[in-house]
């Protein structure tokens, strides 16, 4: 067995719930977020956006803008260059357009100036010469032959010929013999699905500060999910090298995949540049919308087939994606995740994406498949329904499990989806009376999970602390899980570590903080640093005891001599050993570099009940229960708080969230007025069961568990709204209009 | 843009009446600072009447209580007198934004901001308030239901300001409610609402009867067909379906981004029946 492989231990810290290490400064106000930065001479921009969906730029005109007093710098897509790279050049084009606005809200110039005023004043200053061409921001219509073209010449050669130029993408997995496969089913049910677009709804709007000085140095502060992704394409876009950009992730307030992505950060360096001073760049709310996020909208065809005793016969899925005005390969992710809780002789999942006049998507918690598995998850429960089946029981029946060949290709090792569902199964919520107008619903979840590149560094500090270096910004309590991670291989307390988050310039390249791969990857990589620093520690005291260092094990914090050599000397601590660290070979630290495989895996499965005011249409959640598999849960309070705000966002997705968009191609509601996130008096407390079912690709066994939550709430809410009061709602959200509408026509 | 916190009511009609530019008044200011931050309006002058002798007390009068133009909605949820006799109003002032909000927001604000949806407003008219008005050609009472035009737009004139409004003194056998519907539990807006004020006879009958509807018209509209239905009744069931018939009739509402025309009606009905029922249990617990 590999070092790194999972070994079954007696943790003695991880599994506990110490302190947050970020929870003082973020009650008491001092946490620095993305806006909290300021420096000497620096300059206030704003962004002049398009408030056409779809319009030719003829000109620009930026003269009288320039003249006003305290402006300083003003740029358009004239200041960019053209990168050759298709995916740098859509990054870039949505952040400044070139010859086009492809939505509404879409950055055409920005200004620089001594105050917010004086910016704001000269946007208006700004002339814009548009040619408004038609629009289209629905997918369904978008893929209609004669439908306005978004973006001609994107499509993907795998685009089977005839559809609309805005068809750029086309994807297809599964394995068996489906004719066969529908052929023996006792019953088929085919629904075709809608959902809208969310936003990732985080707090903190996108905000930044740029520095860029004469001679080609710069520096981004910055509220982001990946500062070294931000350096790539920060650094790309403006020509510059890596090594001359240095990128400081800020505090963040809430990203859920939503700031993987530049928006305005490359507007702020060249705004910087050409001013000569730092810039600082704040979004408004209402920029927020209409610029950066959202998810995909989506329309779905699902069809599965089920004998009299509940085993899946043939599934298949047809989707499609919209990611907005540019190229996205979401649909991928939906497409490959459709059916994967499920062990089927015969599937199919085949995904386009299209692209619409609306923003460029962004990643949301398990980007893609909500979507595709609320669409199947409602086949299967109405199957049940057909059938006068349990829904647990079913899943039961056609769970994947070790050694499943899963619908998108891989064979599965150990994973927990049938242990989370007898855990289900096996709790009283599973059976707890209901009152009129109340359902109980359920739904399966499933998420890849990443592990990726990893960079960490420890230092053992003299007085028998230690330092944890990392470069992933901490959205989920990694800096809590990290340093609980250290103090159990070290052997030393929790509060002697301390973990922080560092610059482009400080480690080696660390992958985006996505994927939930945090806790599992630097998890890895701080576990392995520590015993390198073991390794280390050991070697110092072998020869200060003048022994052999393999003659030397760590036990409890301590270097103890061992073999022959065992009792001769007192154990050396931490401490001891660190304390005279100048005399034995200099500073002791430990380092580790990965590209991490082996992330498992995660499902979960989520238990509802509602109760529908049949009257107005309205869906209150009255109980609420997760049960996931963590693999290894390092902090539990965090673990479980993962897995309620991935409930609570998927139940906001279920019943009010959407991207509206009116007739003339505007986003109706940016804003979180009328974009409904839940408040907390909408819910009930989010209970959760955290089951350990040890992932072996890591040393203790994690999982992450920052996706999977949001995956199951869209399917469990819709199959509870359909068993309290018969009406199946294929389209989100199930907002009250659609809800009371569907409940008159059944009358 | 010029700020002036007026020290009489007579200054702030002067200052608003000689003003040629836009001019705002600002009470509780939770719709104009809104307005100004997002660069909805861009005044030239905020006359701030807060500061007003007077403004922020509520006086019984007539068996009654005065309610000035800037009492928050925090001040009147703390009245004991207004909380027993109008129910009803203080809980639709009440749902009004959040915590924080209410510590500033005032319902002649409310009523003044002439947004359909305005929460304050259906149980004034229901409980058919009047509104004391102050402008340059002296002091008038209006009935609350004349005051809003249009969406955003009211029927007062240049210069003319909202000092106080006055809630009549009623029988104990009488009580109110309000309800809205929104998308969630709060912070939000009224998709559709229904404001019931009702005095019962000694013989647990309905004996009179006001029904306001919010969000369904441009303006707040009264549904006296609705009152007359449930008049002389206990309002069983088969009453209550008529009574939310009568009110989908009078409905105009619009579509968009909150919800339909259909689910406004039809949601409006719901409202006016339910909330008839709580004021009719109010009014019944006090006999």
């Amino acid at each position: 067995m590999a070092l790194d492989a999972y070994q079954k231990r007696e943790f003695k810290q991880v599994g506990t719930r110490p302190n947050r290490p970020d929870g003082v400064d973020k009650v008491t106000g001092r946490a620095m977020y993305g806006a909290d930065v300021t420096a000497p001479g620096m300059l206030h921009a704003k962004v002049l956006r398009s408030p056409h969906a779809h319009a030719r730029i003829r000109s620009i005109d930026t003269s009288a803008a320039e003249a006003l007093p305290g402006v300083k710098a003003v740029v358009t897509s004239a200041d960019f260059g053209v990168p050759e790279d298709a995916f740098l050049l859509d990054v870039q084009d949505h952040c400044m357009a070139r010859e086009k606005a492809l939505y509404d809200g879409h950055a055409v110039a920005a200004v620089a100036a001594t105050s917010i005023a004086a910016a704001k004043a000269a946007l208006k200053l700004i002339k814009v010469d548009y040619e408004v061409l038609p629009h289209v921001t629905d997918l369904d219509e978008a893929m209609k032959p004669g439908a306005p073209v978004v973006q001609a010449g994107r499509a993907f050669e795998n685009v089977p010929a005839g559809m609309s130029e805005n068809v750029t993408h086309h994807c297809e997995f599964g394995h068996g013999d489906l004719e066969a496969g529908f052929a023996k089913a006792d019953h088929v049910i085919e629904r075709s699905f809608k959902t809208a677009a969310t936003h990732q709804g985080y707090i903190e709007p996108n905000a930044c500060l740029a520095s860029v000085t004469a001679d080609g140095k710069a520096d981004l502060w910055v509220c982001t999910q990946g500062q070294f992704f931000y350096r790539t394409l920060c650094s790309a876009i403006l020509g510059m090298e890596a090594s001359q950009l240095r990128v400081t992730a800020s505090e963040i307030g809430g990203g859920f995949g939503g700031k993987t992505m530049v928006y305005m950060e490359p507007v702020a360096l060249a705004l910087s540049r050409k001013a000569g001073r730092p810039v600082k760049l704040v979004l408004t709310r209402d920029e927020v919308f209409r610029a950066t996020g959202p998810t995909v909208s989506s329309s779905m065809d699902i069809k599965i087939g089920m004998t009299k005793d509940g085993r899946i016969t043939a599934a298949q899925a047809r989707l499609r994606y919209s990611g907005g005005a540019f190229h996205c390969g979401t649909v991928d992710f939906g497409a490959q995740a459709a059916f994967a809780a499920y062990d089927l002789d015969a599937v199919r999942s085949l995904g386009w994406n299209v692209m619409t006049n609306r923003p460029k998507e962004s990643a949301y918690r398990a980007p893609g498949a909500p979507l595709s598995i609320y669409a199947v998850e409602s086949v299967v429960d109405e199957l049940c329904q057909h059938f006068g089946l349990d829904p647990l029981e079913v899943r039961l029946k056609n769970a994947a499990d070790k050694g499943t060949k899963s619908s998108y290709g891989p064979t599965f090792d150990q994973i927990g989806l049938k242990a989370t569902l007898e855990a289900a199964k096996a709790h009283p919520h599973y059976a707890a009376p209901l009152g009129p107008n109340q359902g109980r619903g359920l739904s399966c979840g499933f998420w890849f999970n990443f592990g990726g590149n990893t960079c960490v560094s420890l230092s053992v500090n003299t007085d028998g602390t230690v330092g944890v270096t990392e470069g992933n910004p901490d959205i989920g309590g990694s800096r809590a899980s990290i340093s609980l991670m250290a103090a159990e291989e070290l052997g030393i307390p929790y509060d002697k570590i301390r973990t922080i988050v560092a610059d482009t310039s400080s480690l080696g390249y660390n992958d985006v903080t996505d994927g939930s791969r945090v806790t599992f990857a630097v998890g890895l990589a701080t576990i392995k640093a520590a015993r390198d620093a073991i390794k280390k520690m050991c070697s110092r005291a072998a020869k200060i005891w003048g022994i052999d260092e393999d003659a030397v094990e760590w036990v409890d914090g301590a270097a103890v001599p061992a073999g022959p050599n065992a009792g001769k000397f007192p154990p050396m601590t931490l401490a001891e050993i660190a304390a005279v660290s100048a005399e034995t070979g200099g500073p002791i630290c430990g380092h580790h570099e990965v590209n991490a495989d082996g992330a498992g895996v995660s499902f979960g499965v989520h238990l509802c009940d509602i109760e529908v005011d049949p009257e107005t249409g309205a869906t209150k959640v009255l109980r609420y229960t997760v049960f996931q598999d963590a693999g290894k849960a390092v902090h539990p309070s965090y673990v479980e708080g993962q897995m309620q705000g991935g409930a609570v966002q998927g139940i906001g997705w279920a019943l009010n969230e959407e991207y509206i968009y009116g007739a003339d191609g505007k986003l109706q509601n940016p804003g979180f007025l009328d974009y409904r996130i839940p408040v907390a008096s909408d819910l009930p407390m989010i209970d959760t069961v955290i089951l350990e079912i040890p992932n072996p690709g890591h040393p203790y066994g994690v999982r992450g568990v920052g996706e999977t939550g949001i995956v199951p709430p869209l399917a469990a809410i819709a199959n509870a709204v359909s068993r309290a009061v018969g009406v199946r709602m294929t389209e989100l959200p199930m907002s009250p209009p659609k809800l009371q509408k569907a409940l008159a026509e059944k009358g | 843009m010029q700020y002036v916190a007026a020290k009489t009511a007579d200054e702030a009609v002067a200052l608003l009446a000689g003003h040629s530019g836009m001019a705002r008044v600002l009470a509780g200011g939770t719709d104009l600072l809104v307005q100004l931050k997002s660069g909805m309006v861009e005044p030239d002058l905020v006359v701030d009447i807060k500061r007003i002798p007077g403004m922020r007390d509520i006086t019984p009068e007539a068996g009654g209580f005065r309610v000035g133009a800037a009492v928050s909605g925090a001040e009147l949820g703390e009245h004991a007198g207004v909380c027993a006799m109008w129910p009803g109003v203080v809980e639709g002032f009440n749902l009004i934004g959040s915590t924080q909000v209410q510590g500033r927001a005032t319902m002649a604000g409310n009523l003044c901001n002439a947004s359909p949806a305005g929460d304050a407003v259906p149980s004034l008219v229901a409980a058919g308030a009047t509104v004391r008005v102050q402008g340059p050609n002296g002091t008038r009472d209006v009935p609350i239901l004349e005051i809003p035009a249009g969406p955003g737009r009211t029927t007062l004139a240049k210069g003319e300001i909202v000092t106080s409004i006055f809630l009549p003194g009623r029988p104990d056998r009488a009580s109110d409610a309000y309800l809205r519907f929104i998308p969630r539990t709060e912070m939000d807006i009224a998709v559709a609402s229904a404001g019931v004020s009702l005095v019962l006879g000694s013989d647990g009958t309905v004996e009179s009867a006001r029904v306001a509807l919010g969000a369904v018209a441009p303006t707040i509209l009264l549904a006296e067909e609705a009152a007359k239905v449930i008049t002389g009744t206990r309002l069983d069931d088969e009453t209550l379906a008529r009574m939310a018939t009568a009110c989908e009739a009078i409905c105009k509402p619009i579509d968009d981004k909150r919800g339909t025309v259909e689910f406004r009606t039809r949601t409006a009905g719901v409202l006016a029946k339910r909330a008839a029922r709580i004021a009719y249990d109010r009014a019944g617990a006090k006999a």
